[in-house]
């Protein structure tokens, strides 16, 4: 399972720690049966006695990305924070790895809440960033986040999503970009992550900044779907894993392009009972059709008078 | 600050709550399931001999990853008015029966080279006859008892609010496609949340069980059409306490009496539960991502539900609004509405109304939208079965549960009514 190979982008400034933190994601479940050993990863130990590193590592913070310290430590950056996380300025201090020893020994259980929360905080600010949301977009790309649970998105990676920006509300969730529907994790590990750690507004500002990423509706079905799973054998996740990495670097659209009738692209389930389609259900279903075909016209419309202009 | 100190994570709301324990009964996460499916091949199927007070059908439904099968009554299989058609798509059939109805297989069983061979037969022969049994009264009954208990799991999709599911194939055949989970709510189809399913066949469970389900149990489909209720509340508890007991069964019988005698659907045939109709609405800095952006909403009507049932008979069977020109534009706006209140939690109203307005604004500005399309030249139509195009197109109106004569599959290579797809941008002639 460590075995599996990945291409660094080139322009990681901390390449060593994205490969750590991806061979701890990937290699987690060996992990989890010989304790959290992870000594075999080369690494320097100035990087890993780092907080931030601690806590990226962590089973179930699959989802962070890392801040770069430049970011929290502009202080411009954390403006307002210090009213949302009791002991602030020890639980930054213990973010940055510099506090005292002493007082880390008196504190700890409680200190180390309020630096989640602080880190949580910081992070959904930073995700909005144009280099935070570069960092994303390489989790995105490894699809770290998950794939859309609905089978007509043929596993479309999925990116997380707060519903609201107050901490304390709503567990994170999952958007998919291409059925633009969200979804609660599958693991209870993440369904307990707060939603805003992410914020509201990540994926959406993400394929607003790189609309070139935004998913096709629809994608060549893939072609041995029968009964994989079980007998896949690690050779073709791996193959998988990297065509997928391709999909979303090539499959964008071109620049230019319009959306303005994707929709009628994409796959709807249809239910049937012997073949024949349930009114009720059908109903519906044209119905949604036709909102979509008067908004497809409506953009199509839009579009062309903005042309002509 | 009382909260900060007290809690470490988010209050889960309750479709996490319902996938929580969809996993306690999985026990695991995403991370697990190289070790899992691991154990699932060491567990599964060395270990094939079943112990004696144990029949090989309850044998094999408990078997991890085959939660979703019910058992078949011996009876069904002994039946061969059931199994017709299927001796010719399963090998070793006189075995594969002996395992599975537990009969002592004759002496020249010993022939067979691997008993492991035998076994995929009994599965097969099972997961067929099992297919049929689920469409039967007693079939459904024994599902509906497990969908009641959630042995399914619920819908993963946010705003369906832990609906439950049920399980189906996208075909009918052995060997295609592996199990599938079917909303009620969304009408769509999610792959299993874990990997232990990967290797279970959805012919086992075939296309029609999950909508002959929500057709026979109307009260557990949700209906077509929703109105975002104003002031309903999610807990209906009243503050007063007293002894805790004897009030929760109060509640508890009062939630239910007010709750489902409450929503009727005026289409007796339809389904009579009240659905959840919420749909995403994707916003940044709080604003909602307006549909003229690039990557604006394309895909709302997916999920969209009209207020009122009447609403669905404003479009026609072949998915073309009865439009005249005076209706036209009030149309516009009852499709408009529905988005504004998809998120009756979110508190800043002015902001809404302010965008609104001035997306009327555009609409009438923009003018020359083509608002009427001449009656015979569709822009998009539905492309009828290629065969004889029916008027009224082919659909169920009201099932029969139960039907012993079902097992007179259709022709599994039936022609599916396949949505034509419009090219993309036709040249519109501009009216100005
Ligand atoms: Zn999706
Ligand atoms: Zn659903």
């Amino acid at each position: 399972m460590s075995t599996v190979s990945f291409v660094i982008p080139p322009r990681f400034e901390r390449v060593a720690e994205e490969l750590l933190l991806r061979s701890a994601g990937i290699s987690k479940d060996e992990l989890c049966t010989c304790s959290t050993d992870i000594d075999d990863i080369v690494l320097t130990e100035h990087d890993l006695a780092k907080w931030i590193f601690w806590f990226l590592s962590s089973k179930g913070n699959e989802y962070f990305c890392e801040v770069e310290e430049d970011f929290i430590l502009d202080r411009f950056n954390l403006t307002g924070l210090n009213n949302e996380v009791a002991n602030y300025a020890q639980a930054l201090d213990l973010i940055t790895d510099n506090l005292d020893d002493e007082i880390q020994d008196e504190l700890r259980g409680s200190l180390d809440v309020q630096a989640r929360l602080l880190y949580g905080l910081i992070h959904a600010r930073w995700i909005v960033t144009a280099r935070g949301l570069a960092k994303m977009l390489e989790k995105y790309k490894r699809a770290d986040f998950g794939r859309c649970p609905r089978v007509l998105c043929q596993s479309q990676p999925l990116l997380p999503v707060g519903l609201t920006d107050i901490p304390y509300q709503k567990a994170v969730k999952l958007y998919c970009g291409r059925c633009e529907d969200i979804y609660s994790p599958k693991s209870s590990r993440h369904g307990s992550i707060d939603g805003a750690y992410f914020g509201t507004s990540f994926p959406h500002l993400l394929f607003l900044v790189y609309p070139t990423l935004i998913p096709p509706k629809s994608g060549a079905v893939e072609v041995g779907t029968a009964a994989r799973g079980s007998n896949d054998t690690e050779g073709n996740k791996r193959s998988r894993r990297v065509r997928d990495e391709q999909e979303i670097y090539t499959e964008g659209m071109g620049e230019g392009f319009s959306t303005a009738s994707v929709a009628l692209k994409a796959d709807r389930y249809r239910p049937r009972i012997f073949g024949f389609q349930i009114h009720e259900i059908a109903k519906l279903q044209r119905w949604q059709e036709a909102v979509r075909d008067r908004q497809v016209t409506r953009l199509e419309h839009l579009e062309e008078a903005n042309n002509e202009v | 600050m009382s909260r900060r100190s007290s809690q470490q994570h988010p209050p889960l709301d309750t479709s996490q709550a319902e996938l929580e324990e969809e996993e306690v009964i999985s026990g695991t996460g995403e991370g697990d399931e190289v070790m899992e499916d691991v154990q699932e091949q060491e567990e599964g199927y060395s270990s094939s001999t079943p112990t004696s007070s144990l029949t090989w059908i309850s044998w094999f439904c408990a078997l991890p990853g085959h939660e979703y099968f019910c058992e078949v009554a011996e009876d069904f299989i002994e039946d061969d008015f059931n199994l017709t058609g299927l001796n010719a798509m399963v090998p070793f059939w006189k075995e594969a029966m002996e395992m599975v109805l537990d009969v002592e297989p004759d002496e020249d069983t010993s022939k067979i080279p691997d008993v492991s061979i035998v076994e995929a037969s009994a599965e097969l022969l099972y997961g067929l006859v099992h297919q049929r049994f689920i469409l039967t009264r007693a079939g459904l009954q024994l599902m509906v008892d497990k969908y009641e208990a959630g042995v399914f799991g619920a819908c993963p999709r946010v705003y369906c609010y832990g609906c439950h599911v049920v399980p189906c194939g996208r075909s009918d055949l052995p060997g295609l496609d592996t199990v599938k989970l079917f909303c009620p709510n969304c009408n769509d189809i999610y792959t299993p949340p874990s990997s232990r399913f990967q290797g279970v066949d959805g012919a086992f469970f075939g296309t029609t069980f999950a909508h002959l389900f929500f057709q026979s149990y109307r009260l557990l489909a949700p209906a077509p059409f929703w109105k975002p209720s104003s002031n309903s509340s999610m807990s209906p508890r009243s503050s007063a306490s007293s002894s805790s007991q004897q009030q929760n069964s109060e509640q508890q019988s009062q939630t239910a009496s007010q709750q489902t005698p409450q929503f009727v659907n005026p289409n007796p045939n339809g389904g009579q539960r009240k659905a959840a109709g919420k749909v995403y609405v994707p916003r940044i800095y709080g604003f909602k991502v307006s549909e003229r952006a690039k990557c604006g909403p394309r895909m709302q009507w997916l999920r969209v539900r009209p207020q009122d049932p009447e609403e669905l008979d404003l479009v026609d069977w072949r998915g073309q609004w009865y439009e005249d020109a005076d209706d036209d534009y009030e149309e516009e706006e009852d499709e408009d509405r529905p988005m504004e209140d998809f998120d009756p939690d979110h508190q800043d109203g002015e902001d809404d109304d302010e965008e609104e307005e001035e997306e009327e604004e555009e609409d009438q500005g923009g003018g020359g939208r083509p608002t009427e399309r001449p009656a015979g030249t569709s822009r998009h139509t539905l492309s009828p079965p290629s065969s004889a195009p029916p008027r009224t197109p082919p659909e169920v109106f009201s099932v029969a549960p139960a039907l012993a004569a079902v097992f007179k599959q259709p022709d599994n290579g039936r022609l599916k009514v396949v949505r034509q797809q419009r090219a993309l941008p036709e040249p519109v002639t501009r009216v100005s």
